[in-house]
């Protein structure tokens, strides 16, 4: 990256607004804890023993080179991986104090829990309305009422209403790829989930969308406890409170995203985010 | 290269629908009638009247080998068919004329032509007409006469055939269930005194109503006996005909372009729209049009679940592997299976097994006289939704694979279980699919006969599978349908000439018929293609 400047690190944190607060993980409240995660496909081994904390109500970013598994831990929190059939899975994952591999969890009432997004804007073919309300209405809510506020709510909450009040029950494959983006992300807030995965969300859409979506994940925060997952290390260093650095399916670090990207304990991430390899 | 096969292929059928539109639109145009003397073979002279079918040409040398002597140098002679009618006073209803013996041709205005309920056509010149006997009108009179009492006879006719189709035949139907209500109670063997007064006062009433309803027919009957007329055939013998049996009389040579129009137009609609007389060779197609249309619906509504619930199993739920191999090439083999084999497996197992076992199980009372286990539009429609199950299958297939990954994700993101999914968004995505089948499906059915014959197409039907007594739609009942029509018209009926034309007449509306089914599938799917337009491109 900007090895041509001769700088020592590619982000500079400094030049991103954001607070200079110290953070650390063992003072947060934890939402999800993963304990001795090992995944394959198959033969192959895709994540390594990994053990991290998740805190509540803050952004916390999955960084690393594709292929690292940063996208296959993440489909893990809502057993999104579930749907291949060569995938098999050790080790726990804790939410709310109930490991979410064990047999009387019920995936649907999972992922209802955890919202994602994913990194193509992926509506249905139906109005913005019935997008929104589509998971309302799996839960059997019907009411007019009710569906209209929390459609309303949820589209505020993604900061989209203003700009589709007026065509709600127009087709929501009309929309730009960045509005799609939001209601997908209005789609997943509006059934109220407490953990949000959003996995490279920005990575299909164009600067000013980027922007909207970043702005909107800073907003969410106070709500949701966020998992990103970004290929673009300026966005981690933008939206997250803590980031964690995968290389080959293992952790390489995990630390607040301030430390990480100036003062990184290991020298593969400092490798990475200086723009050595990856 | 490709652009002459497809414009072969094009001009081939457009050539197949011009020649059918053509005979058979021509059918209903009234020709003019020639009126000639004709020399016989014999030297006698006779008189000749009718309508010119066709021309030929025939070598002379084949009809001096015949017998015939022509003076003539030319090689070929030209010869007509001349549809003459009278088949009740002649014996046949055409005949070969050769042109050179024909003399002092002409068309005449006076000459009518009435279609009549038996025997085909009559040409003549009417003399009079009759009324209980005694003459009330003769000479130029009485055309218009005849006209304004065939107008009162077909009136009452139709009061009659209403009578006899609707009033009695409902008082019949009803009579029939009291019947079969009382056999009812006498298999189950024990006696219900009460049940079989109710029958019994019930019967009395019907009985009653019949009663009244035949003494109002009789007197129709005998209103519609009462004229009569008198008509001068070719060879200038005049014969007595009861006006009851018109249907409808004109004067072909005497019409105006737009009275031709006129009547031209009337002739088609009573095709489409009203009941064959004749042994199918006159009158209207009507059942066969209902028939085929409320088959292939019923068809349609069978085969659709049917089809998509194997293809949701085989693309979303079974493991994938060699058995769901096996049965996909199974199914593509069932598409290869000659129709009349599905034609012998609904006669062996819907209707002898499964009609068979519903009669035994359902209405002993019927029995020995069958009621689902004969033929019936239900295992036609059932025999031919198996026969296009392959096709709704794989297309559907198709559908259900093109939906993309992303969306099925998306909706199971939300908390939506796999049947939620299938059910909310990944079924209407892949719904222009299934309907893509379903014109196959539809296509395929509509055209297909042979197999139909088997299980429950007759030549006549006598009620229609859907009708004003309850409950409505008889799937119980034999029907009637365009192909099967075509093939007893063509080659069944005791007049092929007659019918030829009738023939093409059949074909092209069996085309409409299948070309209206499609298109109205075809808007469907392109509408739910708007609808569920993915994000795919």
């Amino acid at each position: 990256m900007n090895s041509d400047t001769g700088m020592t690190h590619a982000i500079k944190m400094d030049h991103l607004q954001r607070e200079r607060v110290r953070m650390n993980v063992e003072s947060e409240e934890i939402a999800i804890t993963v304990e001795n995660l090992n995944l394959f496909y198959a033969d192959s081994q895709a994540l390594n023993d990994i053990s991290i904390k998740i805190p509540e109500n803050r952004v916390t970013a999955f960084i690393g080179p594709s292929g690292c598994g940063k996208s296959t831990l993440l489909r893990c929190f809502n057993r999104m991986n579930d749907l291949i059939d060569s995938v098999r899975i050790e080790g726990k994952i804790i939410l709310n104090g109930e490991n979410i591999f064990d047999k009387s969890v019920n995936v649907a009432d999972l992922r209802r829990r955890v919202g994602m997004v994913f990194q193509k804007p992926n509506p249905f073919p139906k109005s913005i309305y019935e997008n929104v309300a589509y998971g309302l209405r799996i839960q059997g809510v019907n009411n007019r009422r009710v569906l209209d506020e929390s459609v309303e709510k949820a589209l505020k909450g993604a900061a989209l209403w203003d700009e589709v009040k007026d065509r709600l029950h127009e087709s929501a494959m009309g929309m730009s790829g960045g509005q799609q983006q939001r209601l997908v992300i209005a789609r997943s807030i509006a059934i109220e989930p407490e953990v949000l995965l959003l996995d490279e969300p920005a990575s299909a859409l164009d600067p000013i969308s980027t922007l909207k979506i970043e702005e909107l994940i800073y907003e969410l925060k106070s709500d949701y406890t966020i998992v990103i997952v970004t290929h673009n290390m300026q966005q981690a260093a933008r939206v997250s409170d803590y980031t964690a650095f995968m290389y080959m399916g293992d952790m390489i670090e995990y630390s607040d995203t301030n430390s990480i990207f100036t003062n990184p304990a290991k020298k593969q991430t400092e490798d990475y985010i200086t723009g050595r390899y990856g | 290269m490709t652009a002459g096969a497809v414009s072969v292929s094009l001009l081939m059928v457009f050539g197949v629908l011009a020649l059918i539109t053509m005979k058979g639109m021509v059918y209903f145009w009234p020709g003019d009638v020639l009126s000639a003397q004709y020399q016989m073979k014999d030297g006698r002279k006779t008189s000749l009247v009718g309508e010119v079918y066709e021309e030929e040409l025939v070598p002379l040398q084949r009809l001096k080998d015949s017998g015939e002597n022509i003076e003539t140098d030319a090689a070929f002679v030209k010869r007509l068919l001349i549809k003459t009618g009278n088949r009740d006073i002649l014996g046949s209803d055409f005949r070969w004329v050769l042109v050179p013996r024909l003399s002092e041709q002409k068309t005449p205005g006076d000459t009518v032509v009435i279609e009549r309920r038996e025997w085909g056509n009559l040409y003549g010149h009417l003399i009079s007409v009759h009324e209980k006997g005694k003459v009330i009108a003769t000479g130029p009179d009485a055309w218009a006469v005849f006209q304004e009492r065939t107008a009162r006879v077909i009136k009452i006719f139709a009061q009659i055939r209403h009578l006899e189709k609707n009033d009695i035949g409902s008082v019949n139907y009803r009579l029939e269930k009291l019947r079969l209500a009382e056999r009812h109670i006498e298999l189950s063997g024990k006696p219900d005194p009460e049940a079989q007064k109710d029958i019994d006062q019930q019967r009395k009433v019907l009985q009653s109503e019949y009663k009244a309803l035949e003494f109002k027919l009789i007197d129709l009957y005998k209103q519609l006996r009462r004229d009569s007329y008198v008509i001068e055939v070719m060879g200038g013998k005049k014969v007595e005909q009861p006006l009851a049996k018109v249907v409808r009389a004109y004067q072909p040579n005497a019409m105006s372009i737009t009275g031709k129009l006129i009547h031209y137009i009337e002739k088609v609609w009573e095709f489409v729209s009203d009941d064959p007389r004749e042994a199918n060779t006159e009158g209207g197609i009507f059942p066969t049009i209902f028939g085929t249309i409320l088959m292939v619906m019923i068809m349609a509504v069978l085969v659709t679940p049917l089809g998509v619930i194997a293809a949701v199993y085989l693309r979303e739920y079974a493991k994938q592997g060699p058995l769901t191999r096996i049965i996909r090439i199974a199914v593509n083999n069932l598409a290869g299976v000659p129709s009349i084999v599905y034609g012998i497996f609904g006669l062996g197992f819907f209707v002898y097994f499964l009609g068979g076992s519903i009669d035994q199980l359902f209405f002993p009372e019927a029995l020995p006289a069958p009621t689902f286990g004969t033929g019936g539009i239900m295992w036609a429609s059932l025999t031919l939704a198996l026969m296009t199950l392959p096709v709704v299958i794989v297309s559907t297939e198709e559908g259900l694979s093109r939906v993309p990954r992303a969306v099925r994700e998306g909706s199971l993101a939300l908390g939506a279980t796999k049947a939620e999914t299938l059910w909310r968004t990944v079924l209407p995505m892949a719904s222009p699919a299934m309907m893509t089948g379903l014109i196959l499906a539809v296509a395929r059915a509509a055209g297909e006969v042979a197999p139909l014959m088997l299980v429950g197409v007759v030549k006549l039907a006598p009620s229609m599978p859907l009708d004003m007594n309850a409950p409505f739609l008889h799937l119980e009942r034999k029907f009637m349908h365009l192909g099967f029509h075509i093939y007893d018209v063509g080659f069944q009926s005791p007049n092929v000439e007659a019918a030829r034309p009738l023939v093409y007449a059949t074909a092209l509306l069996l085309v409409l018929v299948i070309v209206v089914l499609n298109l109205a599938a075809i808007s469907i799917r392109n509408r739910l293609r708007e609808k569920y337009r993915s994000l795919e491109h």
